[in-house]
Parts: structure tokens; C-alpha cells; sequence
């Protein structure tokens, strides 16, 4: 038994890697038909990810929303759901904490902070949450309704940035007036970094503790292993279901607010920015595993990074890392074979 | 296109011309959808299916000067995709519904990658045919000026419905679709059918694509595409899996998605946002309304997994 453990634990690690190293030698290819030199590209990349501490704040800052967004596919998972709508939470968890914000002038930083983050997990969570009743109660598929419900949102947001929640003063960026500089969520002292970081990672751990020590991640991953185990020993399927999902949309509606009091200072469509996307390709890569996601979302994060830099220094266009991204997450995929066929990896042993 | 004196009545009729105007990208992705779907897969990728395909028609026809070669190229790259999502399905312990949300991300990267030098440029576009030659009201010829691609899809939908019906490849699609044992007992090599279910279902999607950007709104950008791809998956199960409800459903959708234009047109602003939302909320609407969490569905392949 400890055989078979070992190795699945060892095909665990290297099968992503793998999956990452084929995914990285096919995309130099593809930038060689561009005539880009593909060592000098990931040098440039290396560096523009974690090269310098300034290139570590750049990497840093952008994986915080990702921690976030890639929990809510991870926590789903756990269930045997595919939700692919954190995009949807993302963007309404930052519209609900910049509304909030409006009637809330003069009230101390700190509490305004505290009913914005409010807001944002609340919104958030009850738009995921729906996500899940409808799947629990009307059997509608939670990967396509979570779809269709990234494009609603952002249509909410349009429809409140153009009309109800508009700042007169802004006109050639709709946005919700700024929630002022004074209550923006900080940085960490000495740093770029804003704390959002910090709820990030805090949020990943919670997440872990929560599905691998607690009866209620026991349940859950009863349910995603056999639903109809879960209904004969009778766990309360939709109540695991429901509170999952309100979960899994709390943690993107936070990194929403976040992402509005501590980057934007307001609502617009600047929080569209496909964080939710990215989260999705982070939650696959960790393979669903809330401890995994935190250096998996600061590898992504510094993919994204060092966009900036190949733009500049190699005229590459800023889709660059998407295609990259692309190209990880279908190796990662074709990868799924190589589970139980690892050459050079101890033999599983028949009991 | 605001004509006063046809008041409120612009309404219904901007509504039948969006209905057959945007109902045609619909139309070839759900019918392609449909077919792969016949053989027990779904792809969610043809959301960037429909992405590369508008970018590569867009620039075939850029480059070449003719549209119809563009309408051909974003088909052939529609395939391919179609082939990669059937190649890397047929490995052993892989999701469909995986890889085709790793294909939808990997569309619209490769897309907005390679389509960056044909953002300015304009390309020649498709014709379109005026049926109300009869008429001199202005707001009828813009209704009823029919495009080619959306007469095309007019045809293909009872072709494939008869098809899929009456021809032997049809049965076996359909075998494939309902008992993968079935059709391995019958000698069918099930990942080879899914192949060229999934590929000619990327095709149709490739095509759906280049009408985006070749005929309306008839230019390649960024924001082309806003999940009409994810809609005509879910629209292909409302519809049954039936070719001929797939075009119906296709003109309500081509229909919900001009409201927002059409009251804008008759001097209702607000809500512009909300109404250009209608198509998803009608798709989630309509998947509340016929889903059930107690039986599958009507119609439904077997060996489907969105709807087991």
C-alpha cells in the first residue's frame, strides 16, 4: 500500500511538470515560426516574472485575485462540479462593494473596508450559489449555466457603471464614483504589494483545512466520489452543495472588492479583466487542491507579469501569455493520460 | 435606419430583421454542436472555435480578397480545433467538458495573438440578397436583407436532420451517441466516428465565426465574440438535438439579442446594457424551464455526460 501511495503521490507532482515542460517546449516552436528566439524569450519571461523584486511585487500583485478566482472551480471540484463562472463572481462581488461604498461616505476606513468586503463575498457567493441550486434543484448544468452567467454579469456591470451607479465626472471611462483615496486597502509596509495577498493566501489555507479536516470537506468529497453513497449513509447533499457553491463564489466576490478598493478605487469595466479566466487554468493545474493553487496562481502570475516585457522588448502582441496559457492547460489535459503509465516510477502492487 | 413615422411598429420589425441578421452565427454553431453531440460528446470549445474562426476568415479574406475563401479558411480552422478537442478526448481518463474549456481559453488566445495586424484593415465582406425589392420602405429593406450564409444554414438544417435519419452514417453517429458498446459490438471504432462528428461540428463552427466578423457586425476586434459559442451549446439542448428545433430556437435567440438595438432605435436608452444580456438570460431561462434533475431529457444521446 505505501508502494502505491508514493507513487501516486510522485505521479501527482511530476505529471503537471511534465505536462508544463511540453507545454513550454511547444510554445517555443510556436514563437520560432514568428522568428522570436524561444531561450531568449523565457529568459526574458524569467526575468520579467521573478528577475528583480520589482518583478516579484509585479508577480505578487497579480496572483492575489488569481488565489481567489481559482478557488472558486477548486471547491466545486471537491464535488465533482465543473463551475467556470469566477469571472461572473469577480465582477459582481467589485460592483456590490463599490455600490455599497456610495451611501457610506465619512464612515471610518477600516469599517467601510469591512461592509465592502461584506458585500463583495455576499454578492459573490449567491452568484455561484445560484449556480449550485440550479444544479441541485433543477438539474441544470453548473458548467454552462456558470458560463452564461459571467456574461450576465458583465452586462450588469456595464448596465450600473453607464447608468444608476455613474460618475458624472467620469466620461471617457464609465466608473462608479472613487470610494476615495483615504479608504483604499493599503500596501504591505515596505512593499507594492497591496494585503489582498495576504486574504489570498489566508483563504487557500481555510479552503484546505475546510475539504480535508473538517466532516463537512469529508462529505463533500463523499458526494464527488458517489452521489448515491452520499444519499444512502444520508448526507444532506443540497445543504454541502448549496454551501459549497456560495463558498466558491465568496472567495472571486472578495477579490473583486479587493481588486476595487485596493487597485481600481472604483467600479468599471477595467474589473473585467480575465482573472476569473486565469483562475480557472490555475485551479486545473493544482489539480483542484487548495494548498497547490498558492504556487501555481504566483507561476501564472508571473506569466502574466512578464507580458508587459515581451511586448516591449520582442513586439510580441499581449495576447502572448494567453496563447501560453492555452498551450499549458491542453498539456495539462493530454496529460491526464499518463496517470498509472509513469515509466521508471515503482510498480503499482496487486493486492 | 430611424425612421419616425413607423413609430413603435420599427420595433417587431427590427426584431424579425436581428432574428434573421444574428441569428446565423447561432445557427452553424448549434447545428455543428448538434452533431457532435449526436455522437456522444459535447465540445465546449467552439466558443473559440467561433473566435479563431472569425479572426482566420477575416484575414483569408484580407489577404486574398475573397470572402467566400474566408468563409472556407475559417471552416478548415474550425476543424482542426475540432480534431485537436477529438484527438486529445480519445486519450484515456480525459473530460470532454475539460478540454473544451481548455480549447474555448486556447481559441480566443490563439485568436487575439494572431489576429492582432487585422484589426485595422478592412476586409471585403459577404453579399447579402434584399427580399423586399417589392417595397419602399426603408426600414423593411433592412430587415429583410438576407444573407447567404444565413440561406445556407436554411438548407442545412433539414439536410442534417434527414441525415442523421435516413442515411447509414446518421444511424451510426447516433449509435455511437447512445450505446458506445453498441457500436463497438457492431465493429465502429467509437473514437474515430466522434472524430469526424467533432471535426465537421468544428467546421460548422469555424463558419458560424467567420460570419462575426465578415458579414455582422462584419469586422475583426477583440470583443466579436461574447459567448454566442457557449450559448449555441446550450441552445443545442433546448433544442433536443434536433437540427430543425435548432434553427427555430436560433432565430428567438437572433431575435433577443436585437431587442437591446431595436428599442435604442425608438428612443428607449435605458437598459441598453440589460436588453444586449437577453440571449444568456433566455438561454438560462429556457435550460431552468426544461431541465430536471429527475430524468434526462427528451432526445438525448445516451452516452452524453452534461446531461447523465
Amino acid at each position: 500500500m505505501a508502494m502505491a501511495e508514493s507513487r501516486e503521490a510522485a505521479e501527482a507532482t511530476l505529471v503537471p511538470i511534465l505536462a508544463l515542460a511540453g507545454a513550454l517546449v511547444v510554445f517555443g516552436g510556436f514563437v520560432a515560426l514568428r522568428g522570436v528566439d524561444p531561450l531568449a524569450l523565457y529568459e526574458l519571461m524569467y526575468r520579467g516574472a521573478f528577475g528583480s523584486w520589482f518583478s516579484w511585487q509585479n508577480t505578487l500583485v497579480r496572483a492575489a485575485p488569481l488565489l481567489l478566482t481559482a478557488l472558486c472551480t477548486a471547491l466545486p471540484a471537491q464535488l465533482g462540479m465543473v463551475v467556470i463562472g469566477g469571472e461572473g463572481a469577480f465582477v459582481i462581488g467589485g460592483l456590490a462593494a463599490a455600490a455599497v461604498a456610495l451611501p457610506l461616505r465619512g464612515v471610518p476606513a477600516l469599517e467601510l473596508q469591512l461592509v465592502m468586503a461584506a458585500a463583495g463575498i455576499v454578492a459573490g457567493g449567491l452568484w455561484i450559489g445560484a449556480v449550485g441550486a440550479l444544479r441541485h434543484y433543477r438539474g441544470v448544468n453548473e458548467t454552462i449555466a456558470s458560463l452564461l452567467m459571467v456574461y450576465i454579469a458583465i452586462a450588469i456591470l456595464n448596465h450600473m457603471v453607464e447608468g444608476p451607479l455613474k460618475d458624472p465626472a467620469s466620461l471617457n471611462k464609465p466608473s462608479t464614483p472613487p470610494i476615495g483615496a483615504a479608504n483604499m486597502i493599503g500596501n504591505m509596509p515596505g512593499t507594492e504589494i497591496h494585503w489582498g495577498l495576504v486574504f489570498g493566501i489566508v483563504a487557500c489555507c481555510l479552503a484546505y483545512v475546510l475539504m480535508q479536516h473538517t466532516v463537512f470537506g469529508f462529505s463533500a468529497r463523499v458526494i464527488g466520489g458517489n452521489v448515491r453513497a452520499a444519499r444512502i449513509v444520508g448526507l444532506p447533499i443540497g445543504r454541502i452543495v448549496l454551501a459549497t457553491c456560495f463558498l466558491a463564489g465568496a472567495a472571486p466576490g472578495l477579490a473583486g472588492m479587493i481588486e476595487v478598493a485596493a487597485v481600481q478605487g472604483q467600479a468599471n469595466a477595467n474589473i473585467n479583466a480575465g482573472y476569473g479566466l486565469t483562475g480557472i487554468l490555475v485551479s486545473f493545474l493544482a489539480r483542484h487542491n487548495p494548498l497547490v493553487i498558492i504556487p501555481v496562481a504566483v507561476l501564472l502570475g508571473g506569466i502574466s507579469a512578464s507580458g508587459g516585457l515581451l511586448q516591449r522588448r520582442l513586439g510580441l502582441p499581449d495576447a502572448t501569455s494567453l496563447v501560453l496559457q492555452g498551450f499549458i492547460f491542453v498539456a495539462l489535459l493530454a496529460s491526464e493520460a499518463l496517470y498509472g503509465r509513469m515509466p521508471l516510477l515503482p510498480r503499482l502492487q496487486r493486492t | 435606419m430611424a425612421d419616425p413615422a413607423l413609430g413603435w411598429w420599427g420595433v417587431p420589425l427590427a426584431l424579425v430583421g436581428g432574428a434573421i441578421r444574428s441569428s446565423t452565427p447561432f445557427l452553424f454553431v448549434s447545428l455543428g454542436e448538434c452533431i457532435t453531440e449526436k455522437g456522444g460528446r459535447i465540445n465546449l470549445g467552439l466558443e473559440g472555435t467561433l473566435v479563431m474562426g472569425a479572426m482566420s476568415g477575416y484575414a483569408v479574406s484580407f489577404l486574398s480578397g475573397s470572402p467566400w475563401l474566408g468563409v472556407l479558411a475559417a471552416g478548415i480552422v474550425g476543424s482542426l480545433f475540432g480534431i485537436l478537442h477529438a484527438l486529445i478526448c480519445a486519450l484515456p481518463r480525459v473530460n470532454d467538458i475539460a478540454v473544451g474549456i481548455a480549447l474555448m481559453l486556447f481559441g480566443i488566445g490563439l485568436a487575439f495573438f494572431l489576429g492582432k495586424p487585422f484589426i485595422q484593415p478592412s476586409a471585403p465582406n459577404l453579399p447579402s440578397i434584399d427580399l423586399a425589392w417589392w417595397s419602399a420602405v426603408p426600414q423593411l429593406h433592412a430587415a429583410l436583407k438576407v444573407n447567404v450564409l444565413f440561406l445556407v444554414g436554411l438548407l442545412l438544417a433539414p439536410a442534417i436532420l434527414w441525415g442523421l435519419r435516413n442515411t447509414r452514417w446518421g444511424l451510426v453517429l447516433r449509435m455511437v451517441g447512445d450505446s458506445a458498446d453498441a457500436a463497438r459490438a457492431m465493429g465502429y471504432s467509437v473514437n474515430g466516428v466522434r472524430l469526424w462528428a467533432t471535426s465537421l461540428g468544428g467546421f460548422l463552427g469555424g463558419i458560424g465565426g467567420s460570419f462575426l466578423s465578415l458579414y455582422y457586425p462584419g469586422s475583426w476586434n477583440e470583443r466579436l465574440s461574447s459567448g454566442q459559442g457557449i450559448t449555441a451549446v446550450a441552445l443545442v439542448i433546448f433544442a433536443r438535438w434536433d437540427p430543425m428545433l435548432c434553427f427555430y430556437a436560433a432565430l428567438l435567440f437572433g431575435a433577443a439579442g436585437a431587442i437591446g438595438p431595436a428599442l435604442q432605435v425608438v428612443g428607449v436608452t435605458s437598459g441598453y446594457y440589460l436588453f444586449n444580456a437577453a440571449p444568456y438570460v433566455l438561454t438560462l431561462l429556457i435550460m431552468i424551464i426544461t431541465c430536471s434533475p429527475k430524468r434526462a431529457l427528451v432526445g438525448a444521446p445516451g452516452e452524453l455526460s452534461v446531461i447523465k
